[in-house]
């Protein structure tokens, strides 16, 4: 065993995979996550238990709790799956009290917040919002309604697709069996929220409902941060591999969401080859090519079907925070030519969140397509800076 | 597009931007292209600091004199230039910086400079954070900090010059700047403030790039009082050619505590150099020990216009008829942008200057 440890960045399913792959090559793995426990954000059921199991038995080093600075490759053979997040957009009021997530709503729930009783608006896009309204109400809190942005057109498109993998096809059933009686309306947007009243717009027609929370979320973005720190180069917002998962870099393989929004699926397949090729078993990551280019056709056919409306551009009102960490409006932001600029000129996205809230949104509000991060992808004291060896979390 | 000014300056940076200003202010009319973001070079890696420098009599007269004219125009800036009266305090380790403390305090008393001494208790109270066991300081209190990129902003928008953006200066000559788009600017004279991008467009300018690492941590309002510098500063900022950092740490007006400082010549890529930024840090840390424990949210670097003998280029290319220079101001760009526009405008129309303006010709060191 003299070939350095692979470092696998991020343990959520592609993370879990890969580290699991490499191991079973004979090769040292150690997997990073700055979670507590591995598992991912997002990821539950099953398949997780038993990918879990299998970790717990591979000979992987885990190390929870543990902060990659994007100053250094973590390792000479690096697997990056440092997944997704989720994207916000910003509406009058959205940064009231009773405004989450989506995903924010969900993580709150399962962490033990009790929404018994409560009525939840849930809105934005995706096949997340079905999964956090089942949720409310298996939860003891009443859906008011969903609201999604795109249209039924889209939707249908995609339910087509869907037939062709019959295992989504029963998560969503199952979502919609325990949504039964909750109104589904597409092309609804949120317009405003003011002091527990929503303001929606459903095609032309606007309408006012009551509720305690409103839980928004626009699908997930990307976490590319720490690849582009690392040289990594960008396609759409996303990591460009080839099909071996290998990024621009040379030694840096990225796996899961980075590369794409796709979900689980995508997610473990991608996770399998970068976890074989990182540890040079080329054939054994070829004969998982066909799963993973279905995967990517799935992936492709969730973003055609949840593509955001440009009309959405049209929410902020001039007066809309845009960055909440340093208050910034949308009026003073929308002249403007670059991200960079953004920052350099308005401290939008420069505080202690380094855009990770704003980002995203204000490259769809303005059209902006530039990335400047800055290291450390997340804060931490400036004495683990100066010393980065001390990144390391504690094997676990 | 084609354009005219009287005065064309290439270059957006605090420099460009500032005389721009002053030449707009002599009535001039001024076109400013800046072929990334205003503001977004070393002026957006830099500390913001304005600050009367001693370390030779043609350095303290533009500091001073920069200083003044910033001074003067306090009451105008918007919010966003952060203007901060902290003052700088000149931190002395021991006896032996002590007697550079009373050196400091005699040069700057006789020029008229109001700054005070404080002992190692004195120094304790005005910066609970420092380590207990140092000598004392001096302070400066006429000095102050900005955010550069929007003071470089602001500048260009009270002038009202025209700023070009976006497209960078392919070629500078006697008549004016041809951008990389084919499209023509003309001037009846042309400043190159490019800072360390200077030498690019004209390679006989003797200004070589100094890179520098900056930290900067979330919100701790009252953690830090005044710009902090060690009094060490002076050796490793111009012990030419090694790399070197020191403890210069600053308040900024969000409550941000801003790290630097550090030099390096030869570094020519922006990425951080991990054993650098460790220096600089710990470095910090040996004389304000909680520092570590503050969340850095950020670390970056950028490159400073080096000169042979570290005073700026300002005033006219020799060699060339209607080519002035306005570069090489290393890490007093801030401080000393307005002083700079004030001479080059002063030297374009003629005017009589408010100090000398031969130590910092480019006649010295360039020969055409």
């Amino acid at each position: 065993m003299s070939a350095p440890a692979i470092v696998v960045v991020g343990a959520g399913p592609a993370g879990v995979a890969a580290a699991c792959r490499a191991a079973g090559c004979g090769r040292r793995v150690v997997l990073l996550d700055d979670n507590p426990a591995p598992g991912g954000q997002i990821w539950r059921g099953d398949r997780q238990q038993r990918w879990l199991a299998r970790l717990a038995d591979s000979g992987v080093e885990v190390r929870c709790g543990t902060t990659v600075s994007g100053l250094e490759l973590p390792g000479a053979t690096t697997i990056l799956a440092t997944g997704a997040r989720e994207l916000f957009l910003p509406f009058p009021g959205w940064t009231s009290p009773g405004v989450t997530g989506a995903g924010g709503l969900q993580a709150l729930i399962k962490s033990g917040f009790s929404i018994a009783g409560k009525r939840v608006v849930v809105a934005g896009s995706g096949l997340l919002l079905p999964a956090v309204a089942s949720l409310v109400r298996k939860s003891g809190g009443s859906v008011v309604l969903i609201a999604e942005q795109t249209s039924a057109m889209n939707m249908a498109a995609f339910a087509a697709a869907l037939l062709s993998r019959p295992e989504k096809l029963a998560q969503s059933a199952e979502a919609a069996l325990s949504l039964l009686g909750v109104p589904y309306f597409t092309r609804c947007v949120v317009e405003s929220f003011d002091g527990g009243r929503v303001r929606l717009r459903r095609g032309n027609a606007i309408f006012e409902c009551d509720t305690d929370y409103l839980a928004s979320g626009f699908g997930l973005v990307p976490n590319t941060e720490l690849a582009a720190l690392l040289g990594c180069r960008l396609l759409a917002g996303a990591v460009e591999v080839d099909e071996f998962q290998q990024t621009t870099v040379a030694g840096v393989y990225a796996a899961g969401e980075l590369t794409g929004i796709g979900g689980v699926e995508k997610s473990l397949v991608e996770g399998e080859i970068a976890g074989l090729a990182a540890a040079g078993a080329v054939d054994e990551a070829r004969a998982l090519f066909g799963r993973s280019r279905r995967a990517r056709r799935f992936s492709a056919a969730l973003n055609r079907a949840f593509a955001l409306d440009g009309g959405l551009r049209a929410l902020p009102r001039d007066e809309t925070l845009v960055c909440r960490c340093e208050d910034v409006s949308h009026s003073r932001l929308k002249g403007l030519a670059s991200w960079r600029q953004a920052k350099l000129h308005t401290r939008c996205g420069m505080g202690p969140c380094q855009g990770r809230v704003c980002a995203a949104a204000a490259q769809f509000l303005y059209g902006w397509n530039d990335q400047s991060p800055r290291p450390p992808v997340f804060p931490v004291p400036a004495g683990l800076l100066a010393d980065p060896g001390s990144f390391e979390g504690e094997p676990t | 597009m084609n354009h005219s000014a009287d005065v064309v300056i290439a270059g957006g940076g605090i420099v460009g931007a500032a005389c721009a200003y002053e030449c707009a202010r002599a009535g001039l009319s001024v076109t400013v292209i800046e072929g990334a973001i205003i503001g977004g070079g070393a002026s957006a890696a830099g500390m913001g600091h304005i600050v009367v420098m001693d370390d030779s009599e043609a350095q303290f007269n533009l500091t001073l004199l920069s200083q003044q004219l910033w001074s003067e125009r306090v009451a105008e800036m918007t919010d966003g230039v952060e203007h901060l009266p902290c003052g700088t305090l000149w931190v002395a380790a021991d006896e032996e910086e002590m007697a550079e403390v009373r050196r400091k305090r005699a040069f700057y008393s006789q020029r008229g400079v109001p700054v005070e001494m404080l002992d190692s208790r004195q120094l304790a109270e005005a910066e609970p954070h420092l380590r207990p066991d140092l000598a004392g300081g001096l302070l400066v209190p006429g000095d102050s900090v900005v955010y550069p990129p929007v003071a470089a902003r602001w500048l260009l928008d009270r002038c009202g010059a025209r700023v070009l953006t976006g497209v960078p200066i392919a070629t500078l000559d006697d008549n004016g700047a041809t951008l990389e788009d084919g499209s023509r600017v003309s001037g009846g004279v042309i400043v190159n403030a490019l800072g360390a991008k200077a030498a690019r467009l004209m390679p006989s300018i003797p200004v070589t790039p100094r890179k520098g690492h900056l930290v900067i941590t979330d919100r701790y309002p009252g953690f830090l009082r005044h710009q902090l510098v060690e009094l060490g500063y002076l050796k490793s900022a111009h012990s030419a050619g090694a790399d070197s950092i020191a403890f210069n740490v600053q308040p900024r007006r969000t409550g941000q505590v801003l790290i630097g400082s550090s030099r390096q010549f030869g570094a020519d890529h922006k990425g951080i150099d991990q054993p650098i930024l460790s220096r600089m840090l710990r470095r910090a840390a040996e004389y304000m020990p909680r520092i570590g424990s503050l969340i850095a949210i950020r670390a970056w670097t950028g490159f400073r216009a080096a000169t042979p003998d570290h005073l700026p280029l300002i005033g006219p290319m020799p060699g060339a008829s209607r080519l002035w220079l306005a570069t090489g101001h290393e890490g007093l760009g801030v401080t000393t942008a307005l002083a700079t526009g004030r001479l080059i405008a002063d030297q374009i129309t003629g005017r009589s200057s408010p100090i000398d303006a031969a130590p910092y010709l480019p006649a010295r060191c360039i020969h055409g």
